[in-house]
């Protein structure tokens, strides 16, 4: 059997649900005379909402339509373009999610590599015409073209492999560098993907080099087969500079260390990328290939790709319709906010009211000075807006008139939907809401933005506590996706419906919470930072437990996540949840000590650790009552910690799923894919089973199934 | 302002001409998308009209709606990346929409309110059968206002050969012929090509296709081959699919401009607007208005049919053609007339025509710089006719 038979026989059967996406040939006459153009389109059928994607049938389709061109004597070149608004967006990340073996893994990195290859080896010049959103595999299909046109008006370019935990192997990493030199490649193999998976536009793709050429999208297609006969005829140059004979270590390093800071060894793919890109300067195309099939099927076969896959799922699918929302059509309009406070929280909050819904929101305070500056601070913000070209002049007037403050809370008599941002304080926010309540109408909803308190409890003593509804953001409110909604006990359906839609209306990814201690992001950050801090508290030197954790990849350590946070609001929180949970929640003297020494943190401004505040841990151990732990220690206590309190948390109810927990971990605190979340991680490390008896999802969810 | 100025073409293009109907190049391409088209060659093959020169975008469609609606010229204008501060209208005289749209942006630009304007005229028939959407008043019929054949076109071509009974089923057919002739001959010498914009075509079972030559000229087309045709609008008749123009997609535009605008800004002029006029006749003999609108326009020019050296007439039905040339004295060969053939080959999309005829004759013109003036002349639904005299600049 031929490889390629092979491939199919193994790839039999595999994938019956792949959307395929086919491969239509039509002639094109090109002008100025310079022949016929088989212009392959891209097509999955579907619109552009399912773009097109590429699994072992789709690549058996784009195979045999090739076959049927090369088998032609009268065709002067071979064009492939894309469906309305979309190129290609790469492999088929469910089919990757069900490949069970590394024979399988092996083949479908092989097959794409001999389809897509054969794009640059036909023995006729081949084009790509990157009309829509180009990614991954779809970005490679490109490349391994002769030559590419991009439409200015494309909004997303990317290779977002190792942001995923695969590397872009069906010809990516040998192919770009090449194209467009090594240190541009890696912003786009590396760099971008680590960066919260950045995309890049058409003009960006045409200024790099990764496009020949750029034509408006009014009409792309016309003048990029205008484009294309010039070249066929020579009128057109393509300039190919030669990048091998550059040195390309130093900027491989310098990519390294990038993805080391970023991740510290926590995730294969940057890795193995790193490597393919170092190995292009001098691979053969077969050697360049195979280097890039083993390591896509040693990716595919890792538990940090299918983790990747699993939270790349949660953040596409379950983050737009949360789990255990009532139905939307029991959302009640809201044509007015109302937002109790002037302090920052407050501020940002009316800010992000009155841009994503275009309704009037006011603020309340007491004191006019502090409803001055609140006022003040949204109108500058709308300026930076409108000074970076986010918002029009008009927009930003707009915006400004929508926002208003008042002294009273009479201006909330019209309002739909009243948020307070107060201080945190139970009592407060009863008395805030028993205000509130004699002023708005019977359906108006009350939201809190508390991050611990109960909100069953603010609402006790209202005459409609049914409207009363958590609404935690993470902070900065405008950057963070998650929203926690928290239903209290008495909390009705319309409430909740009306929450979810408007925090779909804010742009925030949603998740269901049962209302009890600190939700779940702060709960489970909590928790973990009281282990790290207990740690230190018992002796364990500052710096082994604060980067016990760093082969997590975590965005921070837990030192600068309580930097970030503020020591006071952590101490706050802490005790809150000690009250909670005496027995797994304490309360560190020396955060205590911390706060009173009124330090922002364990770190000074040359982020290495205060003297004074060494020296205040130092001061709470005695040497004979020091138990210092090793690295190793503390992680797997911070980590046993978690898998308890996530256990403890799903049993009571306090979310539907492990899923909804990796949700708010990816989302609210920003922890890696490759973790899954954290559930995935915990289940990999045996954790979960060591400490609860179970793993929270089955093999094979989130890792490679056994 | 000045009191009254010089309004030249400047250049023209149109897309390739599609056949209506699911079959049809433009099947699944919208309307507004050829205008588009065409408007963004235009700016390209003219470089030195500065886009935000250009003071008025008239686009001529008959059914106003859907994607020929929205008022087209406008439309269009945005999407083809215009400035927004270039302002559009939409045009319609049925047939007569791009002939129309042309008259009206001159007697602008002779006003002074304009300098250059691009016009032009689409008919996605496919997509927006004849007839679609009319809500005709009940008057017409009732009080006798007009034939009830009046709004069938084929109706009115029937009646034609009625009130010319010398021009029968067979002239009719062979000026057919012609037309296929001339146009296979045109198409042959490059004379059509370098002014036709491809278009990017896209079906969804098919993918993506791009239109370069009108669909439908029948080369080879015989007077046996078209002689047993259906007569579908009267049994026993003379009009047929053979001798008659098809149901066509597509889109054409040109740009007028204030003569001493043009040589501001470097663009050349291939022909100079003389004079132009509409007039109403019987709606159900529509076919005759080139007749009257001519001699108007004539007389407003001061000429005599003796000075046209070149006729472009559409070819909306052969005996409209023939009726004209019957009443004038010209022969049904003659070479002065549609010398690259005409809309029975070429198709016409409705509100389009006028602009390809203006094309044709600006080329024709080039070619025969003896020729002093020229013609464009259409029959129009509704009864009416329209004549643009031209002088040719070459």
């Amino acid at each position: 059997m031929s490889t390629i038979e092979t491939w199919k026989a193994l790839l039999e059967g595999r994938n019956a649900d792949e959307v395929v996406t086919k491969a239509l040939v039509r002639d094109v006459e090109l002008p100025y005379g310079a022949g016929t153009m088989a212009l392959v389109t891209l097509d999955n059928g579907h619109d552009h909402t399912k773009p097109n994607t590429f699994g072992p049938h789709g690549l058996l389709a784009l195979d045999a339509a090739l076959d049927a061109i090369t088998a032609r004597t009268d065709v002067a070149a071979v064009g492939v373009v894309g469906k309305p608004f979309i190129f290609a967006v790469g492999a088929d990340l469910k089919g990757a999610a069900e490949v069970s073996s590394r024979e399988e893994a092996v083949a479908i990195g092989a097959l794409g590599h001999h389809v897509f290859r054969r794009l640059g080896e036909l023995g006729v010049p081949s084009f790509a015409f990157v009309n829509g959103a180009a990614m991954g595999g779809g970005l490679e299909i490109a490349l391994h073209c002769a030559y590419r046109t991009v439409s200015s008006g494309v909004p997303a370019i990317a290779l977002p492999e190792c942001f995923l935990g695969l590397v872009p192997g069906w010809g990516g990493t040998q192919l770009l560098p090449r194209l467009i030199g090594p240190e541009k490649a890696l912003k786009l193999i590396i760099e971008n993907p680590l960066s919260q998976n950045r995309m890049i536009k058409g003009p960006d793709a045409y200024a790099l080099g990764i496009a020949d050429a750029m034509f408006e999208p009014a009409d792309f297609l016309e003048e990029s087969l205008r484009w294309a006969a010039q070249v066929l005829r020579g009128e057109v140059a393509v300039e190919r500079p030669d990048h091998t004979a550059e040195d390309w270590a130093p900027v491989v390093d310098q990519a390294r260390t990038l993805v080391d800071l970023k991740l510290r060894g926590a995730s294969p793919a940057p890795y193995r990328a790193l490597d393919l890109v170092a190995l292009a300067r001098t691979a053969s195309r077969d050697e360049g290939f195979a280097a890039e099939d083993e390591a896509l099927a040693d990716l595919l076969m890792s538990d940090e790709l299918r983790a990747g896959l699993y939270a790349f799922d949660l953040v596409q699918r379950r983050a737009k319709r949360p789990a255990g929302a009532p139905g939307k059509a029991l959302a009640r309009p809201v044509t007015k906010v109302g937002v109790v406070g002037a302090g920052l929280m407050a501020s940002q909050l009316a800010l992000l009211f009155a841009r994503r819904l275009e309704v009037p929101v006011v603020l309340t305070d007491l004191d006019q000075a502090r409803l001055d500056k609140g006022i003040g601070y949204v109108h500058g913000e709308v300026d930076r807006l409108q000074a970076k070209g986010r918002v029009s002049a008009d927009q930003a007037n707009r915006l400004k008139g929508l926002v208003t403050g008042s002294l009273t809370k009479d201006a909330f008599a019209d309002a739909d939907f009243v948020i307070e941002a107060v201080f945190e304080d139970l009592a407060v926010k009863q008395k805030v809401f028993a205000e509130v309540e004699e002023v708005v109408s019977e359906t108006c909803v009350l939201a809190t933005n508390t991050s611990s308190l109960s909100v069953t409890a603010m609402a006790a003593n209202l005459r409609h506590p049914e409207r009363v509804v958590g609404f935690h953001f993470f902070n900065p409110v405008a950057v963070l996706p998650l929203l926690e909604i928290v239903r209290g006990d008495a909390t009705d359906d319309a409430t909740l419906a009306t929450a979810f839609a408007v925090g779909k209306a804010l742009k925030k990814s949603c998740v269901l919470v049962k209302d009890g201690p600190a939700f779940v992001v702060n709960r489970l950050l909590t928790r973990f930072m009281g282990e790290v801090t207990a740690a230190a508290d018992e002796g364990t030197p500052l710096e082994v437990a604060d980067h016990a954790l760093d082969s997590l990849g975590l965005p921070m350590t837990p030192f600068a996540l309580l930097q970030l946070v503020g020591p006071a609001v952590a101490l706050h929180v802490a005790e809150t949840m000690h009250t909670a949970f005496p027995d797994r929640f304490g309360v560190s003297e020396n955060l205590a000590k911390l706060v009173a020494a009124g330090k922002p943190g364990l770190y000074g401004p040359d982020f290495q650790i205060d003297p004074e505040v060494r020296a205040l841990f130092e001061g709470g151990t005695s040497p004979s009552t020091a138990s210092p732990s090793t690295t190793d220690d503390v992680r797997l206590r911070a980590l046993r910690a978690l898998a308890q309190e996530i256990r403890l948390m799903l049993d009571e109810g306090v979310v539907a799923a492990p899923q909804d927990i990796d949700l708010c971990m990816l989302l609210g605190a920003g922890w890696p894919f490759h973790t899954g979340g954290i559930t995935p991680y915990l289940d990999r490390t045996g954790i979960s089973e060591e400490v609860t008896g179970s793993r929270f999802l089955e093999p094979g969810v989130a890792s490679v199934p056994e | 302002m000045p009191a009254s100025r010089e309004v030249v073409f400047v250049d023209g293009v149109r897309t390739p001409f599609g056949k209506a109907g699911p079959k049809g190049l433009y099947a699944e391409t919208r309307a507004d998308d050829l205008v588009v088209r065409v408007i963004r060659e235009l700016m390209r093959r003219n470089p030195g009209l500065p886009p935000e020169r250009v003071d008025e975008v008239a686009i001529a469609a008959t059914t106003q709606i859907g994607d020929q609606g929205l008022t087209i010229g406008r439309s269009a204008a945005v999407l083809a990346g215009l400035p927004k501060s270039v302002p559009g209208y939409a045009v319609d005289r049925m047939c007569a929409g791009a002939m129309t749209a042309v008259t009206s942006v001159a007697g602008g630009i002779s006003f002074g309110a304009y300098d250059v304007a691009i016009a032009g005229g689409v008919e996605h028939m496919g997509r927006h059968p004849m007839g679609e959407g009319v809500d005709p008043n009940p008057r017409f019929l009732s009080e006798r206002l007009v034939d009830g054949s009046a709004l069938v076109m084929g109706m009115t071509a029937e009646n034609l050969h009625d009130r010319y009974p010398s021009i029968g089923k067979e002239r009719a057919d062979a000026f057919a012929v012609a037309s296929q002739e001339k146009v296979a001959k045109a198409y042959a010498d490059g004379r059509i090509q370098r002014d036709l914009v491809p278009v990017a075509t896209r079906k969804a079972a098919e993918g993506w296709g791009l239109a370069t030559v009108d669909e439908g000229p029948r080369p080879g087309t015989t007077l046996e081959g078209i002689r047993g045709l259906k007569t579908p609008f009267r049994s026993h008749g003379r009009v047929t699919a053979g001798n008659s123009s098809g149901l066509n997609d597509g889109a054409t535009g040109c740009i007028v401009a204030a003569q001493e605008v043009a040589e501001e800004l470097g663009l050349t002029p291939r022909m100079r607007l003389v004079s132009y006029a509409f007039a109403g006749v019987d709606p159900e003999v529509m076919g005759v208005g080139p007749i009257p609108s001519t001699e108007r326009a004539l007389r407003l020019a001061g000429l005599s049919i003796g000075d046209i050296g070149l006729f472009e007439i559409n070819e909306a039905f052969a005996v409209q053609v023939l009726a004209f040339l019957e009443h004038f004295g010209i022969a049904d060969d003659d070479p002065r007339v549609n010398p690259y053939g005409g809309a029975i080959a070429f198709g016409h999309p409705l509100a389009s025509s006028g602009v390809r005829l203006m094309i044709q004759l600006s080329r024709e013109f080039a070619e025969r710089p003896d020729v002093r003036y020229g013609i464009t002349t259409m029959c129009v639904g509704m009864g009416m006719g329209g004549t643009v005299i031209w002088e040719n600049l070459a």
